[in-house]
C-alpha cells in the first residue's frame, strides 16, 4: 500500500491516496505506537523500582534468618522463614494440582470426543481460571478450617489446597493443548501394533507432550506462586522458621511482603522490596526456564 | 527425546502387550479412563463445593446481621449486635473495576493492534512475550510499587484532574494518594496483558480474504484495520474486556495495599478511600472473629458470584464468536 501511496500529485489519480485518509492513517499508527509505550511504562517502572530498591538488602543474612525476635524497626533479619515456606506450598500444590490437571486434559483429549460432559468440563475449568484468588482462600478457611475444625491456626497445606485450585485450571489448559498437538500418527501406529488405549496414553501420548506440560506446569507454579491473598487468610502468621507445613502457622514470601510494607518503619519497607526482588527473581527464572524447556521441544515438530 | 521415546514406547508397549492376554488391558484402560473421567468430574464437584460451602458458612452471620445485608454501608460484623453491609463494597469494586477497563481496553487492543499489524513480524514474538510479562508480576509486588511509588506520583495527575473536570462529581472533591482512582490505574496495568493477548488471538484469526479484500480497494493499513479486522473482532475484544473486568473485580492485594480504608460511599473517585470487596476482605480478616469471618464469607459469596457470572459470560461470547469460524 504504501508504495502505492508514496507519490504525492495534485490532481487524485488511480492510486493515490487523499491527504485526510493518509493523515488518519498515520495518527492511527501513532496512537498504536503509543499504546504499545504506554505499556511498557509500566513493565520498566515495576522492575525498576523493585531492583532499586531491593538490592540495599539482598545480602547473605536476608537468606539466613528469620524474623524471629526481630522488630519492624530493627535492621537486620531475613525472609529464610518465608523462602522455605514458599517453596514448600508451592511444590505441595504441584503434587496435588498436576495429577488431577493432567488426568482432566487427558480426559478432555483422550476419551472426552466433545460430548456433553467433556464440554461442560471444558467450558467450567475456563470458568475456574478467573475465580478470585481470595475465593480460593475462603473456600478453603470454609471448608478446611471451619468446618473440619483442623489446623485452625493455619497451616502450610492449607495454602496448598487454596493455591491448587488456582493451578488446576492453568495446567489443564496448558496439557490440552499440548495433547492436541500430538500427531494422530502416533496413537493409530500404537493401537495399530495391538498396544490398549491407557497405556498408548502413557508411553506414548504423554512422553511426546511432556515437554510441553512442563512448560506449562512451570509458567503455572510461578504464577502461583506470587499469590497472596488467599495464602494471607489459612497459612496463619509466624515470624519463626516452620518446616513442617501440617502443623502450625507457616510463613510464605507474599505473605512477608504484606507484612513488611505494611510497618511504618523503613527497614522493614527495605526488607518488603527485598523479598518482592526475591519472589521477582524466582519467578523471572521459572519463565526462563519454562521458555528454553519449550524451544527444546515441541510436540509434532518431527 | 520427542520422536525417539514416543517410538521406543511404542516398541516397548508392543513387547509387554504380545506378551499378555488383552484382558488386563481392558482392566487398565477401565481405571485408567475412570481416573481421567473422575478429575474431570472431580473439577466440576470443586467449583460446586465452593458454592456449597460458602453459603453454608455465610448463612449463620447473615441470620445474626442486624442491618440490611444489600443496602447497608458500613462494615462492623464484630459489634454487637453485629451490623454489616456490602453497598459500599459493591460501589468499590464495581467503580474500580470498571474505571480500570475503561482506561485498560483501548490501550490493551492498541497493542494488539501493534504487534499483529504494525510490528515486524521477526519482533511479534518477542513484544508478546514483553507484554505477557506484566501478567508475571505477582500482584503483592504491583501493590507494593503503586503503595510506595505510584500513589507518590498520582496525587500530580489527580490534581490536574480536578483542576480541569472538577466540575464533574466524580473529579471533584480533595484529591489525594491513595484514591479509587490510583487503584484503578494499578488495576489497568495487571488487566492490560490478559485483555491484549486474547485480542490477539481473535486478530490471527480474521480470515485473509477480508484483508487482502480490503487492501484490493487500496484501503490505507488504518482502512484495513477499520474495515476488516475491527467489525471481525469485536465480540472477541469485548469477551477479552470481560475477562479483564473479572480479575480486575477480583483483585485482592494490589487493591488493599493502595486503597486506603474510609467508610462511605464517595463519589469522587479522586479522594482518599474506598474499599472492594476483596480488598475487605484482606484487611478486616485478621480482626475478625466468628460473626467477622462468617460476614466476610458473605462478602466473598458475592463477589464470586458476580465474577462467576461475568467470566460465564465473557466465555460465551468468546466462545460464539468460535462457531461463526
Amino acid at each position: 500500500m504504501s508504495a502505492v501511496s508514496s507519490p504525492a500529485k495534485r490532481t487524485p489519480t488511480l492510486g493515490s491516496v487523499s491527504s485526510a485518509r493518509k493523515l488518519k492513517d498515520r495518527l492511527a499508527q501513532g496512537l498504536v505506537y503509543v499504546a504499545f509505550l504506554l505499556a511498557l511504562i509500566p513493565l520498566v517502572s515495576v522492575l525498576w523500582t523493585v531492583v532499586g530498591n531491593g538490592i540495599k538488602r539482598l545480602d547473605a543474612q536476608f537468606f539466613q534468618f528469620s524474623m524471629n525476635g526481630v522488630s519492624g524497626k530493627d535492621a537486620g533479619g531475613g525472609a529464610y522463614h518465608a523462602v522455605v515456606g514458599t517453596l514448600e506450598q508451592v511444590l505441595i500444590t504441584s503434587v496435588i494440582a498436576v495429577p488431577i490437571a493432567v488426568l482432566t486434559a487427558i480426559y478432555l483429549v483422550e476419551y472426552g470426543a466433545n460430548g456433553r460432559l467433556a464440554r461442560l468440563i471444558s467450558f467450567f475449568v475456563d470458568v475456574m481460571t478467573g475465580i478470585p484468588s481470595i475465593v480460593a482462600g475462603l473456600f478453603v478457611l470454609a471448608m478446611w478450617l471451619l468446618t473440619l475444625g483442623i489446623m485452625k491456626e493455619g497451616a502450610g497445606f492449607a495454602g496448598s489446597l487454596a493455591l491448587a485450585i488456582l493451578m488446576i485450571p492453568t495446567v489443564v489448559r496448558a496439557t490440552e493443548e499440548m495433547l492436541k498437538l500430538v500427531p494422530n500418527d502416533l496413537r493409530e501406529a500404537s493401537y495399530a501394533l495391538g498396544v490398549p488405549r491407557w497405556r498408548t496414553i502413557c508411553f506414548v501420548v504423554l512422553p511426546t507432550a511432556l515437554t510441553g506440560i512442563l512448560t506449562g506446569v512451570m509458567l503455572a507454579v510461578a504464577r502461583v506462586m506470587g499469590e497472596t491473598a488467599p495464602l494471607l487468610l489459612v497459612i496463619g502468621f509466624t515470624k519463626a522458621i516452620n518446616t513442617n507445613p501440617l502443623e502450625g502457622p507457616q510463613g510464605s514470601l507474599p505473605t512477608f511482603i504484606w507484612d513488611q510494607a505494611s510497618d511504618p518503619n523503613q527497614n522493614a519497607i527495605d526488607r518488603a522490596w527485598t523479598a518482592a526482588l526475591t519472589l521477582i527473581l524466582i519467578i523471572m527464572l521459572l519463565n526462563i526456564a519454562a521458555r528454553l524447556v519449550a524451544r527444546r521441544h515441541r510436540p509434532g515438530s518431527r | 527425546m520427542t520422536s525417539e521415546t514416543g517410538v521406543e514406547a511404542t516398541a516397548g508397549a508392543k513387547h509387554r502387550a504380545t506378551g499378555r492376554p488383552m484382558s488386563t488391558g481392558r482392566a487398565g484402560d477401565r481405571i485408567f479412563s475412570g481416573a481421567a473421567r473422575g478429575s474431570g468430574i472431580f473439577v466440576l464437584a470443586l467449583m460446586a463445593a465452593i458454592a456449597v460451602f460458602l453459603i453454608w458458612k455465610a448463612i449463620p452471620a447473615l441470620q445474626k446481621n442486624e442491618a440490611s445485608f444489600l443496602t447497608t454501608e458500613e462494615w462492623n460484623p464484630n459489634a454487637i449486635p453485629p451490623k454489616f453491609g456490602i453497598a459500599q463494597l459493591a460501589f468499590g469494586t464495581v467503580v474500580s473495576s470498571f474505571l480500570a477497563l475503561l482506561i485498560a481496553a483501548p490501550v490493551a487492543i492498541g497493542i494488539a493492534l501493534f504487534i499483529s499489524f504494525y510490528a515486524p513480524r521477526k519482533l511479534t514474538g518477542l513484544l508478546g512475550y514483553v507484554v505477557d510479562l506484566l501478567a508475571a508480576v505477582p500482584s503483592i509486588v504491583y501493590g507494593l510499587w503503586g503503595l510506595y511509588f505510584l500513589s507518590q506520583h498520582m496525587e500530580g495527575v489527580s490534581k490536574i484532574l480536578n483542576t480541569l473536570l472538577g466540575w464533574i462529581p466524580f473529579f471533584g472533591g480533595s484529591p489525594g494518594k491513595n484514591s479509587i482512582f490510583t487503584a484503578s490505574v494499578v488495576l489497568a496495568i495487571m488487566i492490560l496483558p490478559i485483555i491484549s493477548s486474547i485480542s490477539r488471538e481473535v486478530f490471527l484469526q480474521v480470515p485473509q480474504a477480508n484483508v487482502e479484500a480490503a487492501q484490493a480497494l487500496g484501503a490505507t493499513r488504518w482502512e484495513t484495520i477499520r474495515m476488516a479486522v475491527l467489525p471481525y473482532g469485536r465480540s472477541g475484544m469485548i469477551g477479552a474486556s470481560m475477562l479483564g473486568l473479572g480479575r480486575a473485580m477480583g483483585e485482592t492485594i494490589a487493591v488493599a495495599m493502595v486503597l486506603t480504608f474510609v467508610p462511605g460511599i464517595n463519589i469522587h473517585l479522586l479522594e482518599d478511600g474506598g474499599a472492594t470487596f476483596a480488598s475487605n476482605i484482606a484487611n478486616s480478616f485478621a480482626e475478625a472473629g466468628e460473626t467477622g469471618r462468617g460476614a466476610l464469607i458473605a462478602s466473598g459469596l458475592v463477589l464470586f458470584v458476580i465474577t462467576l457470572v461475568v467470566n460465564m459470560a465473557a466465555r460465551a461470547v468468546v466462545a460464539r464468536r468460535k462457531e461463526f469460524v
